[in-house]
């Protein structure tokens, strides 16, 4: 077996992040050093993660700190399946981004590099304590971590944009999570006598039907993070931060901190069978159907690559939404191998999208005529990460969207086959031309001078960027072909 | 040493008023400063010998001069008032460091004696109202500490301290009267000024004299509300607090109006509600309105000021409104919000000011618009404004998020769930002013003010580290604060009628 019992590593993938954090300003003057310890870092954080993994699998739920801070309300960690799927995806793809950042952050000589990788581990460390937390306060605290960590990183451009985009992003997420989620917690707290996350929910018998739909919402808007429409909007706006940023943390952290946080209360607060036998969830499939068709709509109109990105982005959280509402088991599973499906495919996409600032400095879908024959592993991946994205095999989007699906049709929802379906086709519709445009059009000839400099001579982004992207591209076929680990622990999780 | 111990509660208030009067005789500023942190130091030694003594044995009486009360002047020290000591003396003692090079760069040289001899004077006033069990000694300890306090305000470098100085002096003496009118009233009706006293002759009083009884709690409750800026009787606050010097305006900030709300505490709680029926006394009706616009309005005036000292005050006055609205809503957990609320600010609140201090001792400004880019220059005086204003807002993980999880548990369990919401939905007005900063800070290109500014002297960082270190370690240990607001609150809701 492993040298470590299995709640050392649950106190040492807490800390890790944090000692990451600290050392990374004391070589604030020699960046290659500085690099070095961020690697160092993801590195021994996705060790031991996965070093969690085979406890797991062989039924430990391993404890850490039990912290009482006024009765009622304790700092606490347990490990169950779940919240460990969503740490392993966090933390390898960190060790990828990683190694991404330093040729996107050198390649495009960004400023206070080093508060950018402070702000990183901090963020990642939040990203642990919400993965690993044993009750909703806990959860609650290293939720807003992950918020406040990240502003910084939203506002890093420090130009008006940037600010702006601070501050919707922090009002909006520190205002639905103050105002709405911790009122919820606190009801919780008073109905149930407790907040851990226990199989099975706490709330059966607890509350009438109306009372849990009330809750429910409460949860399901407070947890801003999730992106459901009409509290969207924080997520486009954050697309201002450098490319990095949007993809780890606003494409896999903190948007899968708001969906995991939501499928972790549907399963382990509410309970399924408490919600699907009370009705009490049954309005929140039209929230994320409309939500789900309603952001790809826009996606569609949207001519900025990164914008694009983001409302499909929005759209896909709801299908995490959508599966949860769905109250089954099978949707469950579905549900959390697509927070994993979703994370490896749009982190590809960013990835490419940050690639192609660097390497060409463009933005703008229009402008990417033949972009694919100078930059062919960057928008191969891309095509990869599309191909994910519409749910097509062989990548690992098919499998959450297979059993989702699978989940709506045994009990007879047709509302989310339909939603699910008619997504499938608009994904489609805004994916398809990209690739199309990227490899089958012609690239503009050059008229004059200014024309010519605007395309000046490129080649494929520095070698991180492309190792990188190569990484999660092969990642998102790879977990369609294996499964396995993603699949058993979604499995434990559902009970099925 | 028994001998010493029995005379603890009597050395609460002398050591600090010889040592003010000693130091009235000092000439130079660094040895006044060295005197006033030494005298200041020894304070929190007795109260926390104070609230051990309470925590083991029960209440303390102790009667000055040796005359028993309710003749002689009784001080009488509960958990309550022995918890305020200790929040006190200690807030003092932790600020003293930073005292020097912040008041040696704002008052000159031979004005800085008389500053400690004030400051000092203005401590044993606040000593001596939380310690004392007696009507009318609180209103004179309440004179020494005002009376102080106009003058440690008036030493402010601009010239508008001195308004804002007689503006205080004229608000804070109408308070003192009305207090000193209901005290009379009160004597007039039960013939004694011991607070125990007037409490137990109190109900019988209240049949024979209803009315006296009850105008003499309305002037009490306007008095001491002017003192303690309960909205709207806060206007003199913010210029004081903006035009005092630094050190004074933290000072005053942590502690001041902590006293007046424990003096509110005593009378509402231990002196009327023990004789009368607490909700016949409409302390809660008159409480709820004024602290809801407290907490919404000051916050939004917060929002629109651009000078970050009265930006800050504009925060008490609404922080002040969490505290009465958790004395408004007066159940277990309610009160234990109030109390606890009153620690975690002092702290919070002390932090910030003294952060602002820092920021006018290297930049000698204090306009936002200034300021642009101090936080990469000041970087841990900066860092620890953030962790306090973090605090501010209620964060889970911070002190003030206990403070708030209590009095919002607190107004559900009196089945006000709009009060619960009105709380949170507040809290994030604050985000919004120390958010504003924080963007001025961090992402605003350097100002010509702030390029060569750099950290203070350790002097004054630690000081300021301490403060907002601790506005994060009392959310995560609550035992001190939480656990000992809990028992006070059970004490008072236990002593009502």
């Amino acid at each position: 077996m492993l040298p470590f019992a299995p709640d050392t590593l649950v106190i040492a993938a807490l800390i890790i992040p944090l000692i990451g954090a600290l050392l990374i300003p004391l070589f604030h003057t020699a960046p290659n050093a500085r690099e070095s310890v961020t690697l160092a870092t993801a590195a021994a954080l996705a060790f031991t993660v996965w070093s969690l993994l085979p406890h797991i699998l062989a039924g430990g739920r391993p404890e850490a700190v039990d912290l009482a801070v006024v009765p009622g309300l304790d700092i606490a960690f347990k490990v169950e399946p779940l919240g460990l799927l969503f740490a392993l995806v966090a933390a390898t793809l960190w060790l990828v981004t990683s190694i991404y950042s330093i040729g996107y952050m050198r390649g495009n000589n960004e400023p206070r590099q080093t508060s950018f990788y402070v702000c990183f581990a901090v963020a990642l460390w939040a990203t642990m304590g919400i993965a690993f937390a044993k009750n909703l306060f806990t959860l609650f605290i290293f939720y807003e971590v992950l918020t406040l960590s990240t502003y910084p990183l939203v506002a890093h451009k420090a130009n008006a944009v940037a600010i702006r985009a601070g501050r919707i992003y922090l009002l909006i997420l520190i205002g639905t999570s103050m105002i709405l989620l911790l009122p919820a917690i606190a009801w919780t707290w008073v109905l149930a006598g407790t907040l851990d996350f226990t199989p099975g929910g706490i709330l059966g018998g607890k509350a009438s039907p109306l009372m849990l739909g009330v809750l429910l919402a409460l949860f399901a808007f407070g947890i801003g993070k999730a992106a459901l429409m009409p509290l969207h909007f924080w997520l486009p706006a954050a697309m201002v931060a450098p490319t990095p940023v949007s993809a780890l943390l606003h494409a896999v952290a903190v948007v899968k901190a708001g969906v995991f946080t939501i499928l972790k209360v549907v399963v382990y607060t509410f309970g399924i069978e408490t919600l699907a036998y009370s009705g009490a969830g049954s309005w929140l499939v039209y929230v994320a159907g409309f939500t789900l068709i309603a952001a790809s709509l826009v996606a569609l109109r949207k001519d900025n690559l990164k914008a694009r990105l983001a409302y499909s982005t929005v759209s896909q959280l709801s299908y995490v939404i959508l599966a949860a509402a769905i109250l089954t088991p099978i949707s469950a599973v579905g549900a959390a191998m697509h927070i994993a499906a979703h994370a490896v495919s749009k982190i590809t996409l960013f990835f490419a999208a940050g690639a192609i600032y660097t390497a060409a400095h463009k933005t703008e879908i229009s402008e990417l005529a033949g972009i694919g024959r100078r930059m062919p592993w960057t928008m191969g991946a891309f095509a990869i990460g599309a191909i994910s994205m519409i749910g097509l095999p062989p990548t690992a989007g098919f499998l959450g969207k297979w059993f989702i699906l699978s989940g709506a049709m045994q009990t007879g929802q047709w509302l989310p086959v339909a939603v699910i379906v008619a997504s499938t086709l608009l994904n489609a519709a805004y994916f398809l031309p990209i690739v199309y445009t990227a490899f089958f059009e012609r690239e503009p000839v050059a008229h004059s001078a200014g024309a010519a400099a605007a395309h000046h001579d490129h080649g494929e982004a520095p070698l991180p960027i492309v190792v990188a992207l190569t990484i999660t591209a092969a990642a998102t076929v790879g977990l369609f072909l294996f499964p396995d680990v993603a699949l058993t622990l979604a499995k434990l999780m559902a009970g099925v | 040493m028994s001998a010493l111990t029995a005379q603890l509660a009597g050395l609460q208030v002398v050591v600090p008023l010889l040592g003010a009067i000693l130091s009235a005789f000092i000439r130079r500023g660094t040895l006044a400063w060295a005197w006033a942190a030494l005298v200041t130091a020894t304070t929190p030694v007795i109260a926390f010998a104070l609230l051990f003594q309470v925590w083991t044995r029960g209440t303390i009486s102790y009667h000055l001069g040796g005359w028993p009360p309710p003749i002689g002047i009784e001080y009488r020290i509960d958990l309550l008032n022995a918890f305020v000591l200790v929040l006190v003396s200690l807030v003092s003692t932790i600020m003293m460091p930073y005292a020097r090079r912040s008041v040696a760069y704002e008052i000159d040289g031979d004005k800085q004696a008389w500053f400690y001899t004030m400051y000092l004077l203005c401590l044993t006033g606040l000593l001596g109202i939380t310690i004392t069990g007696d009507a009318f000694n609180a209103f004179v300890f309440l004179e020494i500490s005002s009376l102080s306090s106009y003058v440690l305000i008036a030493m402010g470098r601009d010239r508008r301290a001195l308004v804002a100085s007689y503006q205080y002096l004229i608000v804070g003496t109408i308070g003192a009267t009305f207090y000193v009118i209901g005290v009379g009233l009160l004597y007039l009706v039960t013939g004694s000024l011991n607070f125990a006293d007037i409490a137990a002759r109190l109900g019988e009083a209240a049949g024979a004299y209803p009315r006296p009884v009850l105008a003499g709690l309305a002037f009490l409750f306007v008095g001491i509300s002017l003192k303690l800026a309960l909205f709207p009787l806060h206007v003199w606050l913010p210029n004081a607090y903006a035009y005092a010097p630094s050190f004074a305006t933290a000072f005053l900030a942590a502690t001041a109006t902590k006293v007046a709300i424990y003096l509110l505490l005593r009378i509402a709680f231990s002196v009327y509600g023990v004789a009368l029926d607490f909700g016949s006394l409409h302390l809660s009706t008159v409480l709820y309105p004024l602290s809801i616009a407290a907490m919404f309005i000051a916050s939004l005036l917060a929002v629109y000021e651009r000078n970050l000292k009265r930006m800050l005050a504009y925060s008490s006055v609404a922080q002040i409104g969490y505290i009465t609205l958790g004395i408004a809503i007066a159940n277990q957990a309610g009160l234990t919000g109030a109390v606890v609320h009153l620690f975690n600010h002092a702290l919070i609140k002390g932090g910030l000011f003294l952060a602002l201090g820092a920021i006018v001792y290297r930049t000698g400004t204090i306009k936002l618009d200034d300021l642009g880019g101090v936080g990469r220059t000041m970087p841990l005086t900066f860092a620890a404004f953030v962790i306090a204003g973090l605090s501010l807002m209620g964060v889970p993980g911070t002190a003030g998020f206990i403070s708030k999880y209590y009095l919002v548990v607190g107004a559900l369990d009196a089945g006000k769930w709009p009060v619960a919401f009105l709380i949170v939905a507040s809290s994030l007005i604050a985000l919004v002013y120390i958010g504003r900063a924080i963007e001025v800070a961090y992402f605003r290109p350097v100002a010509e003010a702030v390029a060569h500014a750099k950290d203070p002297p350790l002097m004054m960082l630690v000081p300021i580290l301490i403060l907002a270190l601790a506005s994060v370690y009392f959310g995560i240990d609550t035992e001190l604060s939480a656990g000992v607001a809990s028992r006070v609150a059970e004490a008072l809701i236990g002593g009502l009628k």
